[in-house]
């Protein structure tokens, strides 16, 4: 099972780890991220845009599941992001991982959710409740994540 | 060539792509933004400081000062904000 979805609509994500309940499966980890109410400087939030370079961004996408597959040896592996304005409690992303025992679905999951911060071709701008628009930025912590798992290699 | 604009790019320079005649080899995507900055102020603007600036070429990630070659497709964009 593997999935990959770039996608305007709602997810659902109860449906989509069911999906992952592939024969010798025993373990399935996933990472939901969600809208937050306040943006980076800690005003309420409207809302959140993603935008995504099309194709480019699920062939990035396809070749991180492919990478966690190869890396984790995963049975399953679904990564879904949403992209367009979406609304504070909304599901963003879900990176899920299922293998035959869960400390490797869960360090494909972690895996996925940091690598989907800084290597796939998404931007989020943050609306605020005035209708002003602020790109974000990468923060050191984001990069220091990902930069972690290219260490990981190497050594 | 295409050139495209992705997040604050394209809302500075005020389009999500845009049609140029091909640049006369050897051309990088640095010698384009040389270009593309004097085309309008919001291009000026767009592409003033280069530090935070990423490109693709024909959808592959590349340094600015990779060879444009035959390319079909040139896009610029910032770092990457996903997840």
């Amino acid at each position: 099972m593997r999935r990959v979805l770039v996608t305007s609509a709602p997810f659902d994500s109860g449906a989509e780890l069911a999906r992952l309940a592939v024969p010798g499966a025993g373990g399935t980890g996933s990472f939901i991220g969600t809208v937050r109410e306040t943006g980076a400087q800690g005003a309420p939030l409207a809302a959140l845009h993603l935008e995504h370079y099309p194709h480019v961004t699920e062939a990035a996408m396809n070749h991180l599941a492919d990478e966690a597959w190869a890396r984790f040896g995963l049975l399953g592996v679904t990564i879904i992001h949403r992209v367009g304005r979406l609304t504070p409690g909304t599901p963003i992303v879900l990176a899920a991982a299922a293998a035959a025992h869960r400390g490797p679905a869960l360090e494909a999951v972690r895996f996925l959710a940091d690598q989907l911060k800084t290597a796939i071709p998404l931007w989020k701008a943050e609306e605020h409740q005035d209708g002003r628009k602020d790109w974000l930025v990468p923060t050191a912590d984001d990069e220091a994540a990902a930069r972690h798992w290219l260490r990981a290699t190497s050594g | 060539m295409r050139v495209l604009y992705f997040a604050w790019l394209r809302e500075t320079v005020g389009l999500a792509e845009e049609t140029l005649a091909p640049l006369p080899a050897p051309a990088t995507p640095r010698a384009l933004v040389e270009v593309l900055r004097a085309r309008s102020p919001g291009h000026a603007q767009a592409f003033a400081d280069l530090t935070r600036l990423r490109c693709a070429v024909d959808e592959q990630l590349c340094p600015l000062d990779a060879p444009l070659g035959e390319a079909r497709e040139v896009a610029f964009f910032p770092p990457f904000t996903g997840g």
